[in-house]
Protein backbone atom coordinates (compact mmCIF):
# COMPACT_ATOMS: atom_id res chain seq x y z
CA UNK A 1 0.00 0.00 0.00
CA UNK A 2 1.11 3.37 -1.15
CA UNK A 3 1.95 5.97 1.95
CA UNK A 4 0.37 9.40 1.16
CA UNK A 5 2.34 11.74 3.59
CA UNK A 6 5.93 11.54 3.16
CA UNK A 7 7.63 10.25 6.27
CA UNK A 8 9.52 12.75 8.19
CA UNK A 9 10.93 10.54 11.11
CA UNK A 10 13.34 8.12 11.41
CA UNK A 11 10.83 5.32 12.63
CA UNK A 12 8.09 6.39 10.25
CA UNK A 13 10.79 5.98 7.40
CA UNK A 14 11.59 2.19 8.56
CA UNK A 15 8.17 1.96 8.42
CA UNK A 16 7.32 2.49 5.05
CA UNK A 17 10.34 0.20 4.06
CA UNK A 18 8.79 -2.38 6.38
CA UNK A 19 8.12 -5.53 4.22
CA UNK A 20 8.06 -8.94 5.82
CA UNK A 21 10.70 -10.88 6.98
CA UNK A 22 12.53 -12.81 4.90
CA UNK A 23 11.74 -16.85 4.92
CA UNK A 24 14.69 -17.98 7.41
CA UNK A 25 13.87 -21.85 6.49
CA UNK A 26 16.26 -24.27 5.89
CA UNK A 27 15.48 -23.67 1.98
CA UNK A 28 16.46 -19.94 2.00
CA UNK A 29 19.50 -20.56 3.98
CA UNK A 30 20.23 -23.47 1.60
CA UNK A 31 19.71 -21.15 -1.84
CA UNK A 32 22.08 -18.61 -0.32
CA UNK A 33 24.52 -21.23 -0.55
CA UNK A 34 24.06 -22.82 -3.57
CA UNK A 35 24.72 -19.44 -4.93
CA UNK A 36 27.97 -18.72 -3.49
CA UNK A 37 29.20 -21.87 -4.09
CA UNK A 38 27.83 -22.06 -7.30
CA UNK A 39 28.92 -18.80 -8.21
CA UNK A 40 32.51 -19.35 -7.17
CA UNK A 41 32.80 -22.53 -9.64
CA UNK A 42 30.93 -20.94 -12.44
CA UNK A 43 33.62 -18.44 -12.23
CA UNK A 44 36.24 -20.89 -13.39
CA UNK A 45 33.82 -22.74 -16.00
CA UNK A 46 32.78 -19.59 -17.59
CA UNK A 47 35.47 -17.77 -17.74
CA UNK A 48 37.71 -20.58 -19.13
CA UNK A 49 34.80 -21.75 -21.00
CA UNK A 50 34.83 -17.71 -22.65
CA UNK A 51 38.48 -17.67 -22.89
CA UNK A 52 38.81 -21.03 -24.83
CA UNK A 53 35.87 -20.72 -27.17
CA UNK A 54 35.65 -17.13 -27.73
CA UNK A 55 39.27 -15.45 -27.29
CA UNK A 56 41.51 -18.29 -27.82
CA UNK A 57 43.10 -18.94 -31.74
CA UNK A 58 40.54 -17.10 -33.85
CA UNK A 59 37.89 -17.47 -31.20
CA UNK A 60 33.96 -18.04 -32.60
CA UNK A 61 35.49 -17.92 -36.22
CA UNK A 62 36.45 -21.43 -35.90
CA UNK A 63 33.77 -22.81 -33.80
CA UNK A 64 31.22 -25.03 -36.01
CA UNK A 65 29.98 -28.63 -36.17
CA UNK A 66 33.86 -29.81 -35.96
CA UNK A 67 34.64 -27.79 -33.27
CA UNK A 68 32.06 -29.05 -31.27
CA UNK A 69 32.31 -32.75 -32.15
CA UNK A 70 36.26 -32.96 -31.45
CA UNK A 71 35.52 -31.07 -27.72
CA UNK A 72 32.47 -33.61 -26.92
CA UNK A 73 34.66 -36.79 -27.84
CA UNK A 74 36.40 -35.77 -24.27
CA UNK A 75 34.82 -36.56 -20.96
CA UNK A 76 36.62 -33.98 -19.90
CA UNK A 77 35.11 -31.06 -21.65
CA UNK A 78 31.44 -33.32 -21.65
CA UNK A 79 31.71 -33.12 -18.02
CA UNK A 80 33.23 -29.45 -17.92
CA UNK A 81 30.05 -28.54 -20.24
CA UNK A 82 27.72 -30.24 -18.30
CA UNK A 83 28.49 -28.85 -15.29
CA UNK A 84 28.20 -24.99 -16.31
CA UNK A 85 24.71 -25.89 -18.31
CA UNK A 86 23.36 -27.43 -14.63
CA UNK A 87 24.59 -24.81 -12.28
CA UNK A 88 24.34 -21.92 -14.97
CA UNK A 89 20.53 -22.85 -15.44
CA UNK A 90 20.00 -23.10 -11.53
CA UNK A 91 22.53 -20.30 -10.80
CA UNK A 92 20.52 -17.82 -13.18
CA UNK A 93 17.09 -18.97 -12.44
CA UNK A 94 17.20 -18.52 -8.82
CA UNK A 95 18.52 -14.86 -9.47
CA UNK A 96 15.84 -14.45 -11.80
CA UNK A 97 13.21 -15.75 -9.19
CA UNK A 98 14.70 -13.64 -6.62
CA UNK A 99 14.11 -10.65 -9.25
CA UNK A 100 10.12 -11.43 -9.99
CA UNK A 101 9.60 -11.63 -6.77
CA UNK A 102 11.21 -7.88 -5.90
CA UNK A 103 9.11 -6.25 -8.81
CA UNK A 104 5.97 -8.49 -9.47
CA UNK A 105 3.78 -8.31 -6.17
CA UNK A 106 0.55 -9.00 -7.79
CA UNK A 107 -0.25 -13.00 -6.96
CA UNK A 108 -1.17 -14.05 -10.65
CA UNK A 109 1.39 -12.23 -12.64
CA UNK A 110 4.13 -14.00 -10.00
CA UNK A 111 3.24 -17.12 -9.83
CA UNK A 112 2.47 -17.31 -13.68
CA UNK A 113 6.54 -15.96 -14.40
CA UNK A 114 7.76 -18.01 -11.49
CA UNK A 115 6.32 -21.26 -13.22
CA UNK A 116 7.43 -19.95 -16.35
CA UNK A 117 10.85 -19.32 -15.67
CA UNK A 118 10.64 -23.41 -13.70
CA UNK A 119 9.32 -24.31 -16.97
CA UNK A 120 11.88 -23.14 -19.39
CA UNK A 121 14.65 -24.29 -17.23
CA UNK A 122 13.84 -27.78 -16.65
CA UNK A 123 13.13 -28.34 -20.09
CA UNK A 124 16.72 -26.48 -21.17
CA UNK A 125 18.65 -28.65 -18.71
CA UNK A 126 17.21 -31.76 -19.78
CA UNK A 127 17.40 -30.83 -23.69
CA UNK A 128 21.01 -29.87 -22.88
CA UNK A 129 21.76 -33.09 -20.37
CA UNK A 130 20.54 -35.41 -23.39
CA UNK A 131 22.52 -33.78 -26.20
CA UNK A 132 25.84 -33.94 -24.50
CA UNK A 133 24.98 -37.64 -23.27
CA UNK A 134 23.41 -38.97 -26.21
CA UNK A 135 25.76 -37.09 -28.48
CA UNK A 136 27.84 -39.62 -30.81
CA UNK A 137 30.98 -37.75 -32.33
CA UNK A 138 31.26 -41.03 -35.22
CA UNK A 139 27.62 -40.51 -35.77
CA UNK A 140 27.66 -36.95 -36.29
CA UNK A 141 24.75 -36.59 -34.45
CA UNK A 142 22.88 -37.26 -30.85
CA UNK A 143 22.02 -40.94 -30.91
CA UNK A 144 18.02 -40.04 -29.63
CA UNK A 145 17.40 -36.63 -31.14
CA UNK A 146 17.30 -35.80 -34.47
CA UNK A 147 17.28 -39.61 -35.67
CA UNK B 1 28.28 20.21 7.28
CA UNK B 2 25.80 17.85 7.33
CA UNK B 3 24.11 16.53 4.14
CA UNK B 4 20.40 15.98 4.88
CA UNK B 5 18.92 12.82 4.71
CA UNK B 6 17.30 12.07 1.09
CA UNK B 7 13.74 11.30 2.86
CA UNK B 8 11.25 7.96 1.95
CA UNK B 9 13.77 6.28 0.06
CA UNK B 10 16.37 3.65 0.87
CA UNK B 11 18.44 4.12 -2.30
CA UNK B 12 20.89 6.53 -1.29
CA UNK B 13 23.55 6.05 -4.03
CA UNK B 14 27.54 5.65 -4.00
CA UNK B 15 29.40 2.11 -4.69
CA UNK B 16 27.28 -0.02 -3.12
CA UNK B 17 24.25 0.79 -5.10
CA UNK B 18 25.89 0.80 -8.19
CA UNK B 19 27.54 -2.77 -7.39
CA UNK B 20 23.83 -3.95 -6.79
CA UNK B 21 22.39 -2.81 -9.74
CA UNK B 22 24.89 -3.67 -12.22
CA UNK B 23 24.99 -7.18 -10.60
CA UNK B 24 21.34 -7.38 -11.18
CA UNK B 25 21.33 -5.75 -14.78
CA UNK B 26 24.36 -8.15 -15.79
CA UNK B 27 22.78 -11.18 -14.30
CA UNK B 28 19.54 -10.71 -16.04
CA UNK B 29 21.35 -10.15 -19.62
CA UNK B 30 23.56 -13.03 -18.83
CA UNK B 31 20.88 -15.63 -18.28
CA UNK B 32 18.88 -14.45 -21.31
CA UNK B 33 21.60 -15.31 -23.70
CA UNK B 34 22.25 -18.51 -21.66
CA UNK B 35 18.84 -19.39 -22.90
CA UNK B 36 19.51 -18.88 -26.29
CA UNK B 37 22.98 -20.11 -26.27
CA UNK B 38 21.78 -23.72 -24.85
CA UNK B 39 19.18 -24.26 -27.51
CA UNK B 40 21.74 -23.07 -30.85
CA UNK B 41 24.16 -25.92 -28.84
CA UNK B 42 21.90 -28.45 -28.12
CA UNK B 43 21.62 -28.19 -32.31
CA UNK B 44 24.36 -30.35 -32.32
CA UNK B 45 21.99 -33.04 -31.80
CA UNK B 46 20.51 -32.71 -34.78
CA UNK B 47 23.86 -33.02 -37.02
CA UNK B 48 26.25 -30.42 -38.82
CA UNK B 49 24.06 -28.99 -41.63
CA UNK B 50 21.63 -27.43 -38.90
CA UNK B 51 24.62 -26.84 -36.48
CA UNK B 52 26.78 -24.97 -38.92
CA UNK B 53 23.69 -22.77 -40.58
CA UNK B 54 23.08 -21.33 -37.43
CA UNK B 55 26.52 -20.63 -35.64
CA UNK B 56 27.01 -18.45 -39.13
CA UNK B 57 25.52 -16.50 -37.32
CA UNK B 58 28.28 -15.54 -34.67
CA UNK B 59 30.56 -14.78 -37.31
CA UNK B 60 27.89 -11.67 -38.15
CA UNK B 61 29.69 -8.58 -37.00
CA UNK B 62 27.05 -6.91 -35.14
CA UNK B 63 26.96 -10.44 -33.36
CA UNK B 64 30.52 -10.15 -32.76
CA UNK B 65 30.05 -6.45 -30.89
CA UNK B 66 27.15 -8.46 -28.95
CA UNK B 67 29.77 -11.72 -28.33
CA UNK B 68 32.09 -8.49 -26.56
CA UNK B 69 28.99 -6.76 -25.05
CA UNK B 70 28.51 -10.42 -23.49
CA UNK B 71 32.30 -10.73 -21.72
CA UNK B 72 31.60 -7.25 -20.33
CA UNK B 73 28.25 -8.50 -18.64
CA UNK B 74 29.85 -11.90 -17.71
CA UNK B 75 33.37 -10.57 -16.15
CA UNK B 76 31.20 -7.72 -14.03
CA UNK B 77 29.14 -10.48 -12.71
CA UNK B 78 31.64 -12.67 -12.32
CA UNK B 79 33.98 -10.00 -10.15
CA UNK B 80 31.68 -8.47 -8.26
CA UNK B 81 30.14 -12.14 -7.34
CA UNK B 82 33.30 -12.57 -5.62
CA UNK B 83 32.96 -9.11 -3.68
CA UNK B 84 29.84 -10.42 -2.37
CA UNK B 85 31.25 -13.82 -1.44
CA UNK B 86 34.02 -12.47 0.17
CA UNK B 87 32.20 -9.90 2.04
CA UNK B 88 29.42 -12.44 2.88
CA UNK B 89 31.76 -15.15 4.25
CA UNK B 90 33.85 -12.47 6.03
CA UNK B 91 31.46 -9.55 7.51
CA UNK B 92 34.42 -7.40 8.35
CA UNK B 93 34.85 -6.77 5.00
CA UNK B 94 31.84 -4.68 4.40
CA UNK B 95 33.24 -1.59 6.58
CA UNK B 96 35.81 -1.81 2.99
CA UNK B 97 33.12 -2.36 0.26
CA UNK B 98 33.92 0.88 -1.47
CA UNK B 99 37.42 0.10 -1.89
CA UNK B 100 36.38 -3.45 -2.76
CA UNK B 101 34.24 -2.24 -5.34
CA UNK B 102 37.05 0.06 -6.76
CA UNK B 103 39.07 -3.02 -6.91
CA UNK B 104 36.49 -4.84 -8.79
CA UNK B 105 36.47 -2.24 -11.17
CA UNK B 106 40.26 -2.00 -11.25
CA UNK B 107 40.35 -5.42 -12.16
CA UNK B 108 37.59 -5.17 -14.79
CA UNK B 109 39.89 -3.10 -16.50
CA UNK B 110 42.60 -4.97 -16.59
CA UNK B 111 41.12 -8.21 -17.92
CA UNK B 112 38.88 -6.39 -20.10
CA UNK B 113 41.69 -4.86 -22.25
CA UNK B 114 43.20 -7.98 -23.65
CA UNK B 115 39.52 -9.25 -24.41
CA UNK B 116 39.07 -6.41 -26.19
CA UNK B 117 41.91 -6.75 -28.10
CA UNK B 118 41.63 -10.55 -29.33
CA UNK B 119 38.06 -10.00 -29.66
CA UNK B 120 38.24 -6.38 -31.63
CA UNK B 121 40.49 -8.40 -34.02
CA UNK B 122 38.20 -10.92 -34.47
CA UNK B 123 35.20 -8.65 -34.97
CA UNK B 124 37.84 -6.44 -37.76
CA UNK B 125 38.05 -10.08 -39.31
CA UNK B 126 34.55 -10.51 -39.59
CA UNK B 127 34.01 -7.03 -41.76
Amino acid sequence: MAVSTRPTTQRERRAAYARPRPGSGSMELWTWFFMRISGMILVVLVLGHFTIVHILGEGVDRVDFAFVSGRWSSPFWQTWDWTMLFLGMLHGANGMKVVIEDYVRRPGPRAALKSTLYMVTFILILLGTLVILTFDPAKGRSTVLGG
Amino acid sequence: MRVPEKIGTVYRGGQGQWSWAFHRITGVAVFLFLLAHIVDTALVGWGPELYNRVVAVYHNPIIRLMEIALAGLVLFHALNGLKIIAIDFFPKLSDRHKELFGIVLGLYIILMVPALYFMGRGFFRSL
